[in-house]
């Protein structure tokens, strides 16, 4: 049943589903938006962390006896303490704070930190060796679909392979990191951060742990965050560094400043988990997919981590016989944290490239191969019509050939294709909007833009709702005393933001459509807000411009509340998205350097808001894609059991000279009537797997494991 | 991964009149800064290399010239221009991200040129026309490298944004008509991590030829 908050009908909409410049946009690009890492508040003091050079130990003691002689220090607190053991390198043991940032870092060398070394363990690749060191435990066991032996029997194409991908880290370009000022009891925390309204009780909680300084309530906290500089999914919460910071803070007196450093960060502050596998697919002659086997194993860290979802979207547990064996390696390295869709693009990578290569073993036109087998997805006919969108952006009839035909010249020419899924279900959120008296209009709650284009989005509903521009609206989140709002992960904001901001618009405004039909002498039924104006739909010269409605009330300032999820609130928003990707590469055969010509990408998301911040999205998760395809990896050494390239010279990301020609098509004005559906995960799940499809079809062998960097291309063809 | 075309924004630039004074022994001690070094410094300009003074490690007094300004202050021989601008100045604009000349965010122009300033000591600076992001629009008008920047929505987190705006600006500074490729190379001393260089290449093709704020 219609309701009065309903997306307005497409040809009613005239900024949702449009382009429309960042609101943030120009405040960014002249340097003026003011980062967590950013602030400098009067006397503050700079922290840095002390950590451990150990992968695996225990601490015996800690010595701060120099570092408190040395120049400028102001105090410092344990993270971890005497007894306390330490499972990877870059731990964080304890923070120090001194007057500059200089003499901070003096002081933090100056602390000695005694630690008994134990074994330690941090490649999780070779799982036999894995296992002899007893880092090894199952996960998964799981049998689903027909039969599986009969499966067996019945297939008569078969392929068995290698596949898998490493350890990425999250790198992001603002460190983790915050800024504290406590003063008398209110506790000030200019964090980067994914979770505004979050921080509070997770900062009280772990302050309260501190004797010294007693109960402390959430309360107390305010969060304040404009603008964060990236998280991936790794910002959620206040962190070891951020209670110390805190604590810091009390103690000095002092607003103090603590960010990780570069090898901090890319260390201990967020990591993808790897996956590698033995992968068994089997199909009829005619192409129908019909048993998926698998023996997997990765590693997240020293919790280890659990199945990735296998086999992707080709999942249909009443068609495909299937059996999923996972294996959890235990290592000593930075945790795991989610990364844009977790899980799924190394779910991406063990289905779609087996699934490719028996394609090309049944000498089919993987196009075809998997139209064919879409009926084994959630969404046939959602990835039907994304694949022969996506094959016309990237011209597969013309340029496709098949595996290992592309000519005698060293350098071949290859396509290759991936599909993906993702929730994306609106988290909660509670919006408050105002109109004042001035005809100004703001938009309250306690959400956060991580680059993502929160400001915007929002401005576009209550505009839209409002009949205003997108200036007129003014966008007040970042800060965890507004309404609360949910954290920003899983591609839950957008669904959950823009419909409490939609209720609580349509909301304020019946109010002033009361006090205008009062005035104008109509029923506020029969009022329309468009262009600035609100007007009789039955008599359009029945009308008040949008100043001079609001000028009716008076002194009194409009309060519209709107939440998410609210059972009488519309269709609104809803969950689960298709994608699909395609990829066209050029391989040197005598260098093994890959080189991207092109990568399409088609995505639904049902109701689009900004078009041009969606294809934002969609063009950073490509070229974050074309990074962890081609050059990303963490690499550890299992003797010193450190990151060697915990930097960002040696830890390879893709330069704007990299990433080919990328093109975006998000369909809209399709499944418009579901709502509003995340995007922030589903395009960065396939461009693993569509490229290294590319690769194989390119060079007529299957390079096993991303990244594939030269080494890896050019070992691969030596092995064919 | 950058391609192995000359970097425009490299501390060294890409003039051969930047060259002359760049001697065996200012690339050695320089070497030094990215181990964190403590303790006194020793700046060396080539053609002096036997007159050099030994300051620090305690404080010096030093003059700036940001975006036409001078500024007086005392830094620590050993404090590196961007913490100088962003800890004691207050020019938070160019960020510190990588802290060892591979991702551009604190690029700032020295006479002219796009430089690292996470590599460049603050008293190196002196003497010197320091040009940052917060200089280089007028008033409210933006310079056009930065209005196609919001045009093309050239920034997601915005982080990396300033760094790639000044290394935008000095492709177009120094070439009114780049070709794409010319871009690509002119940026290839900066990284984004959101993945924004869609916007950002086509932003400085647009720019290229506009003249300034």
């Amino acid at each position: 049943m219609a309701t009065k908050y309903d997306w307005p009908a497409v040809e009613d909409r005239s900024l949702i589903g449009k382009r429309h410049d960042r609101v943030d946009g120009p405040e960014k690009a002249r340097g003026d938006a003011k980062y967590s890492y950013d602030r400098n508040l009067s006397g503050m003091l700079f922290a840095r962390l002390v950590t451990s050079p150990v992968p695996h130990g225990r601490i015996i003691g800690i010595d701060t006896s120099r570092a408190e002689k040395v120049k400028g220090y102001k105090g410092h607190v344990n993270i971890l303490n005497p007894g306390d053991e330490i499972q990877w390198a870059g731990k964080e043991v304890l923070a120090i704070a001194a007057d500059t940032e200089e003499h901070a870092r003096d002081a933090a060398h100056a602390v000695a930190v005694n630690i008994e070394k134990l074994d330690h363990w941090v490649k999780e690749e070779d799982v036999k060796k894995a296992g002899e060191a007893n880092r090894v435990k199952p996960a998964k066991d799981d049998a689903k679909g027909p039969d599986l032996a009969a499966a067996w029997e019945g297939a008569e194409v078969t392929h068995e392979g290698y596949y898998g991908l490493g350890v990425i880290t999250h790198c992001c370009l603002e460190p983790h990191g915050q800024v504290v000022d406590w003063t008398g009891d209110d506790i000030k925390v200019y964090a980067s951060t994914q979770a505004v309204a979050r921080i509070p009780a997770d900062l009280a909680k772990g302050l309260s742990r501190d004797e010294s300084i007693g109960r402390v309530e959430a309360g107390q906290v305010e969060v304040i965050t404009p603008y964060m500089g990236g998280g991936f999914g790794s910002k959620f919460n206040i962190d070891t560094w951020g209670i110390a910071c805190a604590q810091l803070s009390k103690k000095t007196g002092k607003p103090v400043k603590l960010m990780l450093d570069r090898n901090e960060e890319v260390t201990v502050a967020g990591s993808r988990p790897s996956d590698y596998g033995n992968v068994k697919v089997g199909a009829k002659k005619d192409g129908t997919i019909v048993a998926y086997e698998s023996e997997t194993w990765s590693t997240g860290g020293i919790a280890g981590r659990g199945s990735p979802p296998l086999p992707y979207i080709f999942d249909n547990d009443e068609k495909l016989a299937q059996k999923i064996r996972h294996l959890n390696v235990s290592t000593n390295i930075g945790p795991a944290r989610a990364w844009r869709a977790p899980n799924h693009p190394q779910a991406a990578v063990l289905t779609m490239c087996p699934l490719e290569d028996l394609a090309a073993k049944l000498d089919m036109d993987p196009v075809e191969f998997f139209k064919k087998n879409a009926d084994l997805t959630a969404r046939p006919e959602v990835y039907r019509y994304e694949i022969d969108k996506c094959a016309e952006m990237i011209d597969w009839k013309n340029k496709w050939r098949k595996r290992g035909d592309s000519g005698s010249g060293p350098v071949k020419r290859g396509l290759g294709m991936s599909l993906h899924t993702w929730g994306g279900r609106p988290h909660d959120s509670t919006c408050e909007v105002r109109i004042e008296p001035d005809g100004g209009v703001s938009v309250s709650m306690a959400s956060q833009d991580l680059g993502v284009g929160t400001y915007t989005t929002l401005s576009v509903v209550a505009a839209e709702t409002l009949g205003l521009d997108i200036p007129d609206i003014r966008i007040n989140i970042g800060n965890s005393k507004l309404p609360i709002s949910g954290a920003s992960g899983g591609s839950t904001t957008v669904g959950g933001t823009t419909a409490s901001t939609r209720r609580a618009t349509v909301n304020a405004l019946e109010e002033l459509k009361g006090v205008v039909a009062e005035s104008l002498g109509v029923e506020a039924g029969d009022l329309m807000a468009k262009d600035h104006k609100i007007f009789a739909k039955s008599d359009s010269s029945k009308s008040l411009s949008w100043a001079d409605a609001c000028k009716k009330l008076g002194n009194r300032t409009i309060t519209g509340q709107g939440k998410q999820p609210d059972r009488d609130g519309g269709k609104l928003n809803d969950s689960g998205v298709g994608g699909v990707q395609m990829a066209d590469v050029s391989v040197d055969t005598e260098t093994g350097i890959v080189t991207i010509n092109k990568i399409a990408a088609v995505q639904d998301v049902g109701l689009v808001v900004c078009l041009k911040q969606s294809e934002s999205q969609v063009y950073g998760a490509l070229i974050q894609g074309v990074a962890w395809a081609l050059y990303e990896e963490s690499i550890y050494d299992q003797t010193s059991g450190k990151m060697l390239n915990a930097d960002m010279e040696f830890y390879k990301l893709s330069g704007a000279g990299d990433i080919g020609e990328l093109e975006v098509h998000m369909v809209q004005n399709k499944y418009d009537d579901r709502g509003v559906i995340g995007i922030g995960e589903p395009p960065a799940i396939s461009p693993g797997a569509a490229i290294s499809n590319a690769v194989a079809n390119a060079i007529g062998v299957r390079v096993p494991t991303l990244p594939l960097t030269p080494d890896r291309i050019l070992a691969a063809l030596a092995d064919a | 991964m950058s391609s192995n075309k000359p970097i425009e924004g490299s501390v060294e630039g890409s003039g051969a009149e930047q060259r002359k004074g760049f001697s065996r022994r200012t690339f050695i001690e320089g070497i030094g800064l990215g181990a964190g070094a403590v303790g006194s410094v020793v700046v060396t300009d080539g053609a002096q290399a036997d007159h050099h003074v030994p300051v620090g490690p305690d404080p010096v007094s030093i003059t700036l010239n940001i975006n036409g300004k001078n500024h007086d202050l005392k830094v620590e021989p050993r404090v590196t221009l961007i913490d100088a601008l962003r800890n004691q100045l207050d020019y938070t604009g160019a960020k510190k991200v990588c802290d060892r000349a591979t991702c551009g965010a604190c690029t700032v122009m020295l006479d002219g040129l796009p430089a690292y300033a996470c590599t460049t000591f603050a008293i190196e600076a002196q003497g010197r026309k320091i040009e940052t992001i917060e200089g280089i629009s007028a008033g409210d008008k933006m310079h056009p490298v930065q209005q196609y920047f919001v045009e093309h929505d050239a920034q997601q987190c915005g982080f990396c944004t300033p760094g790639f705006v000044m290394a935008g600006k000095a492709i177009v500074d120094k070439n009114p008509r780049p070709s794409m490729s010319e871009v690509e190379d002119g940026l290839c001393g900066n990284i984004c991590r959101c993945g924004t260089y869609v916007g950002v290449r086509q932003a400085v093709y647009d720019a290229a030829g506009k003249g300034s704020a």
